[in-house]
């Protein structure tokens, strides 16, 4: 094992990894949330406990959010070559990566996200039923509204989950802080690029989970009140 | 005014099915409070479900000036909804919206303009006396504020009827009272036809102007608080009068009195001088030998064993009959010693 880059050379091999990194996950977490949310809405409204239990539909949006999740990343990638191929014109480079992750975290996130509506009490849900509301605004309001801080958080731990997806895409030619760990650390025999990248990596995680936590603690309104 | 007519609903149950409400029927007049109370399992909750029009009766009928709202469903029956205000049992408020932002509810569901929406919503807590409270979230407040946002909240699109399922369950007396206080106030400011099911018998006594008494599914007793009292065997009268059987406590009660009786005094008119006036006019020496004084809403309610000596005792005892005092005869044995 030998140090052969420069450290400046090292920071600027690394600074548009990180850049692709962090577009590859923002873009896939944004889609996921765009395609997931309202996947994850219908799974919780068509389950027993929701506001239009619908079983069939129910069992169908289950089936197929497990049955996806299950799938192993690296494996996605693969099956999704040619799809991906189809939707951006190549199955390489940073952008394509986007595909298989988004694919990947929207059953991910819609889970979450019924996960997260099914821990709303009823009794929200029933109140807001008597005032007349509409379903699309009992949805909005209660909903959304009330589980806002555990979606924030959602959005957080997929975000999280895609910094390890879009390095293992890396190792498949996806470009990003991945690529630049496994071919020009670990194949180049650089200790320092590969370490600096994991690094990298693990920072990315950690600021991304700091951030939507503090977000979510934002948007939530609920405050603990001790007594005096 | 809200009626309810042979109400029917059965919950399927491991064999067979489980009888929740067993033809019920009740009415309660306009800008009247009644108390829906009975012990847990007689299907107040059931009941207060169906009238919120969370559940379908299996049949029967639920009638707010005349309409039909069970037979509703779709936009019609969310437009009903606005007619029947709800305060559910337990929290209900959202906790991500402030007071103001939980009262506001209803008034976006009736697409409210926003400045409309604000006057109202100001109007609302003034009403509830949380005026201060507006920009607060629901977990600032306390359990008696919550339940008195969740009225203003049931109040909003000005229903009227007004639904509240166990609002004082979780509560305090204190706190209870100031509950209470703004559910009468919106019957007397707003003319709301009250509808408070409850398992308090504090509120019966405090609000109500009517009750009905559940029994496993079924209404035992229901009309005007007042006039139930006064009836003998009454079960709201046993529960809400204070006791005039001592038992053994005080064996010879009744030696010595020619008539022995219980009395049932209503108003401030019979509760301060019918007893002192019989007692005079015919002559008869008058002893309390139990009961007491209590206040149902503000009328002062009365209920005595009394025991009578002298020649007139019967006369005095059918003058306050005739005086409107509602007497039973206590059983009296041969040596004039009360059974």
């Amino acid at each position: 094992m030998s140090d052969k880059t420069p450290w400046p050379e090292v920071i600027e091999l690394l600074r548009p990894a990180t850049g692709e990194t962090v577009y590859m996950v923002l873009t896939a977490t944004l889609l996921a949330v765009v395609g997931g949310l309202p996947l994850g809405v219908m799974l919780h409204l068509t389950s027993p406990a929701g506001l239009n239990p619908n079983p069939p539909a129910h069992r169908v949006l289950g089936v197929v959010v497990d049955v996806v999740r299950s799938v192993p990343f690296v494996v996605l990638l693969v099956v999704l070559a040619s799809f991906t191929r189809f939707l951006v014109g190549t199955a390489i480079g940073s952008t394509a990566v986007i595909v298989p992750l988004t694919v990947g975290a929207i059953p991910f996130f819609a889970r979450l996200t019924a996960n997260a509506l099914r821990e709303v009490d009823t009794t929200l849900v029933e109140a807001a039923i008597t005032t007349g509301a509409s379903r699309l605004r009992i949805v909005w309001t209660v909903l959304l509204g009330e589980a806002r801080a555990a979606l924030v958080g959602a959005v957080g731990v997929t975000a999280v989950t895609l910094i390890g997806y879009a390095a293992m895409a890396g190792a498949i030619g996806g470009g990003g802080l991945g690529t630049t760990a496994i071919q020009d650390g670990y194949q180049g025999y650089d200790d320092r690029i590969l370490y600096s990248s994991v690094i990298l990596l693990g920072a990315l995680a950690w600021g991304m989970q700091l951030i939507t936590d503090f977000a979510a603690k934002i948007v939530d309104r609920r405050r603990v009140v001790t007594s005096a | 005014m809200i009626t309810v007519e042979n109400l029917t609903k059965s919950f399927p149950h491991d064999n067979g099915a489980v009888v929740a409400l067993d033809n019920v029927s009740m009415q309660v007049p306009d800008g009247a409070v009644c108390g829906v109370v009975g012990s847990s399992g007689a299907g107040k909750s059931t009941l207060a479900r169906c009238i919120a029009l969370l559940d379908k009766p299996d049949s029967g009928a639920i009638r707010v000036d005349g309409t039909d709202l069970v037979a509703l469903d779709g936009k019609s029956l969310r437009a009903a909804r606005r007619r029947i205000g709800v305060v559910p049992q337990g929290d209900s408020l959202l906790r991500q919206r402030t007071a103001a932002g939980n009262v506001a509810l209803p008034l976006e569901a009736a697409n409210m303009s926003a400045p409309q929406r604000r006057s109202r919503v100001a109007e609302l807590l003034d009403l509830v006396g949380l005026s201060d409270k507006a920009p607060v979230y629901p977990d600032q407040l306390s359990g008696g504020q919550r339940q008195r946002v969740a009225v203003a909240r049931a109040l909003a699109a000005q229903p009227s009827v007004l639904l509240a399922d166990e609002p004082t369950s979780a509560l305090d007396p204190s706190t209870t009272d100031s509950v209470l206080t703004v559910l009468d106030r919106a019957r007397s400011e707003l003319g709301v036809t009250v509808l408070v099911v409850t398992h308090d018998m504090a509120v019966v006594r405090r609000i109500a102007d009517d009750v009905a008494v559940l029994e496993q599914g079924s209404v035992v007793e229901h009309g005007k608080v007042l006039d139930l009292v006064s009836e003998p065997g009454s079960r709201i009268g046993s529960t809400l009068l204070p006791e005039t059987d001592q038992g053994s406590a005080v064996p010879a009660a009744g030696i010595g009195h020619d008539v022995v009786a219980e009395v049932v005094l209503v108003g401030f008119a019979a509760v301060g001088a019918l007893l002192p006036e019989a007692s005079n006019r015919f002559d008869v020496e008058l002893s309390i030998l139990g009961g007491g004084l209590t206040r149902l809403g503000d009328t002062p309610v009365a209920k005595f064993r009394i025991g009578l000596s002298g020649e007139l005792s019967e006369s005095a005892l059918k003058w306050m009959i005739e005086h409107d005092a509602h007497v039973r005869r206590a059983p009296v044995s041969v040596d004039g010693v009360a059974a």
